[in-house]
């Protein structure tokens, strides 16, 4: 769909040479990245390669050594935590396990976010909470659930809802489809590209299901050897790198790709 | 909770109008229905009042931004209209926006009773007490379940060993329990022996009989006080450590996988923990009871002038071997209180990583309840059987 960066101020995300280290260990060697409104960006790469390290950096969790990441225009590569207020009710995070509140219920879980950006009635509040959970497609019942009552699946539907609690422009997930089995992986795939479409969300999701990235991704940032490389799948199957080479183009890659 | 506007600009606040035209009631929407003025709206919704129209009409086409929220409140406004009886003939969103509508009306959405704080009633408060009591018993249930089968395993490994006995097993956690916790039992019992030393001494100035402070606390640190501590201090730190060292292992599926090779968890997890922690408790003890009559010792020196050699001769005269052994006897059961209720609260564990916490807080109040309950019916025991 979008093959080049975009233009101008309808780049939500702009990362420019970032670099990300723990120690002597340079994760991130001066990285650029744009991630454009209404696109679905995936993020691949090898374990330890630093993707999730990129979306915590992202959303602020993890401060770089150098660089400067602006979401909305405004700097989160910062130290300074000010510079985050007011951007957390335009962005919903997904973590990998779900990362519900274990004393609350879905419920109030979903409520955290409406409770601390808005003054909205309980009864509006209960009708939103009924209507994210209908949206991610959880039975109703699952309302009163604690988390330690939901299967791996609900809870990334549940963390889903909650993300999404104040309608957020902009969506990270991280690793949204793992640990699902392949149907509940395929729904989770649709139900994104509904959502993401029926909402006009941009999505940056880490993920390394090459059905996920077939499905529902517009374009994919790859990150090898402390580099970034952006493409499409068509073009990255295409890549001289060996590693994009052999993770699009392997017995598996070719699989998802033909599907 | 702060009380922070949301930074969200609302470039053109939502407008909402209602025209009664005798047969059919219009409702218009325009600007922004978003989150953000998700509660100014409803407060507008809510004063609406529809009239007689039998039909209805909802044009919302002026919208310039809608989000779920938004487009929740207009399904709601038209499921309304459509309750009071009324046909809704017209319902037109922009065209951007027909997806999302669609997909927020698919679904019949209504919130369930208690999805906010529940109200507890005298019931639900009667209900608590019920569980509670069946989920006591059940626990002590369990436990006596658990008691027999390491008591089993336990004598199984020492009578007849399947293998040979996890020897290196057992003399790490006598170093982990005993040989590590000597310095802070140490301590813990020489500052005691100071205490109960200036206590008695006091207490004994009024009949001139200071001297007997040595007697008071001989018999008073060797029968009771040395084992009760140490009992305690080593139930805070082994049998808290047990139980987190377990649950960690069950949270990460290592109990699982040890099951899955054919190995049998509480020979290899609970009985080297039991019989370590048998073998080093009476160790700790006698320890705690000798450094517990320095300190005493130390104080009587300074404080009253007693000579270390009169110290030593009152002493004698005082306590018995008896004596110590009481308080030495009860040493090996404490230990196996605290190892078994540390190990039963690890093996307890579920699959998270607040039960581990949960867990490890409990065991330690339960062994130290357990310890003091235990050293009361030995005082009563002791007592009938003129010991």
């Amino acid at each position: 769909m979008m093959n080049e960066t975009g233009a101008g101020d309808n780049v939500v995300i702009r990362i420019r040479g970032l670099v990300n280290a723990f120690g002597d260990e340079v994760i991130h060697d001066h990285i650029d990245l744009d991630v454009v409104r209404g696109e679905v960006m995936g993020v691949v790469g090898g374990s330890g390669s630093g993707k999730s390290v990129l979306l915590r950096s992202i959303v602020g969790l993890n401060h770089p050594v150098s660089g400067s990441i602006k979401v909305f225009g405004r700097e989160t590569a910062d130290t300074e935590s000010e510079n985050l207020k007011g951007l957390q009710l335009r962005w919903g995070v997904l973590f990998q396990e779900g990362a519900l509140f274990s004393s609350q219920t879905v419920a109030q879980n979903i409520q955290v976010p409406m409770r601390r950006w808005t003054h909205m009635s309980q009864q509006l509040m209960d009708e939103l909470t009924a209507m994210k959970l209908s949206l991610v497609g959880l039975p109703a019942d699952a309302a009163l659930k604690f988390p330690s009552e939901l299967s791996g699946g609900m809870k990334k539907r549940a963390g889903l809802a909650r993300a999404l609690a104040l309608d957020p422009e902009l969506l990270f997930l991280d690793e949204p489809t793992s640990g699902l089995d392949p149907i509940s992986g395929s729904q989770f795939d649709e139900l994104l590209r509904e959502l993401q479409q029926s909402l006009g969300l941009t999505v940056f999701m880490v993920t390394h299901d090459l059905d996920t990235l077939r499905a529902t991704c517009d374009r994919i940032a790859v990150l090898v050897n402390r580099k970034i490389t952006v493409g499409t799948l068509k073009t990255l199957a295409a890549n001289s790198d060996p590693w994009i080479h052999e993770y699009f183009s392997g017995v598996r890659g070719r699989a998802a790709l033909n599907a | 909770m702060r009380n922070l506007t949301p930074t969200i600009v609302v470039a053109s606040p939502a407008t909402l109008r209602v025209q009664d035209q005798g047969r059919v009631v219009r409702v218009t929407a325009g600007g922004d229905w978003i989150v953000a003025e998700a509660p100014r709206l409803e407060g507008m919704l809510r004063g609406l009042r529809f009239g007689e129209a039998r039909d209805a009409e909802i044009d919302a086409s002026a919208i310039e931004l809608l989000d779920s929220a938004g487009a929740w409140l207009l399904v709601r406004t038209k499921r309304e209209l459509e309750h009071g009886g009324r046909k809704v003939a017209k319902f037109t969103v922009p065209e951007r926006y027909t997806n999302l509508v669609e997909t927020i009306d698919r679904d019949d959405i209504s919130p369930c009773e208690g999805m906010h704080h529940p109200r507890p009633t005298i019931q639900q408060f009667l209900e608590r007490i019920g569980r509670a009591t069946f989920s006591a018993l059940r626990q002590a249930y369990a436990m006596t379940g658990f008691l027999g089968r390491v008591t089993v395993e336990t004598s199984e490994a020492l009578v007849a060993p399947r293998r040979e006995l996890p020897f290196a097993a057992l003399v790490h956690q006598i170093e982990e329990t005993g040989l590590t916790a000597l310095p802070i039992v140490g301590m813990l019992a020489f500052l005691l022996g100071i205490v109960l030393a200036y206590q008695g001494a006091d207490q004994l100035k009024r009949f001139d009989a200071q001297i007997y402070t040595i007697d008071f606390l001989g018999v008073g640190f060797l029968r009771e006080l040395g084992g009760l501590v140490t009992a305690i201090i080593v139930a805070g730190r082994s049998g808290s450590a047990f139980t987190a060292q377990i649950g960690t292992m069950r949270v990460n599926e290592e109990t699982d996988a040890m099951q899955t090779i054919g190995l049998n968890i509480t020979e290899i997890l609970v009985v080297p923990r039991v019989l370590g922690l048998m073998i080093a408790l009476p160790i700790l003890t006698f320890f705690a009871d000798v450094v517990g009559i320095i300190g005493g010792m130390v104080m009587t020196y300074f404080h009253l002038g007693i000579t270390i050699p009169a110290f030593m001769r009152e002493l004698e005269g005082a306590i018995t071997l008896k004596t110590l052994l009481v308080g030495l006897v009860k040493a090996p059961v404490f230990a196996f209180v605290i190892a078994l209720v540390g190990c039963f609260e690890g093996m307890r564990v579920e699959k998270n990583a607040a039960s581990v916490g949960l867990l490890t807080t409990r065991s330690v109040v339960e062994s130290i309840f357990l310890i003091i309950a235990l050293d009361a019916g030995f005082s009563i025991l002791f007592s009938v059987l003129g010991i």
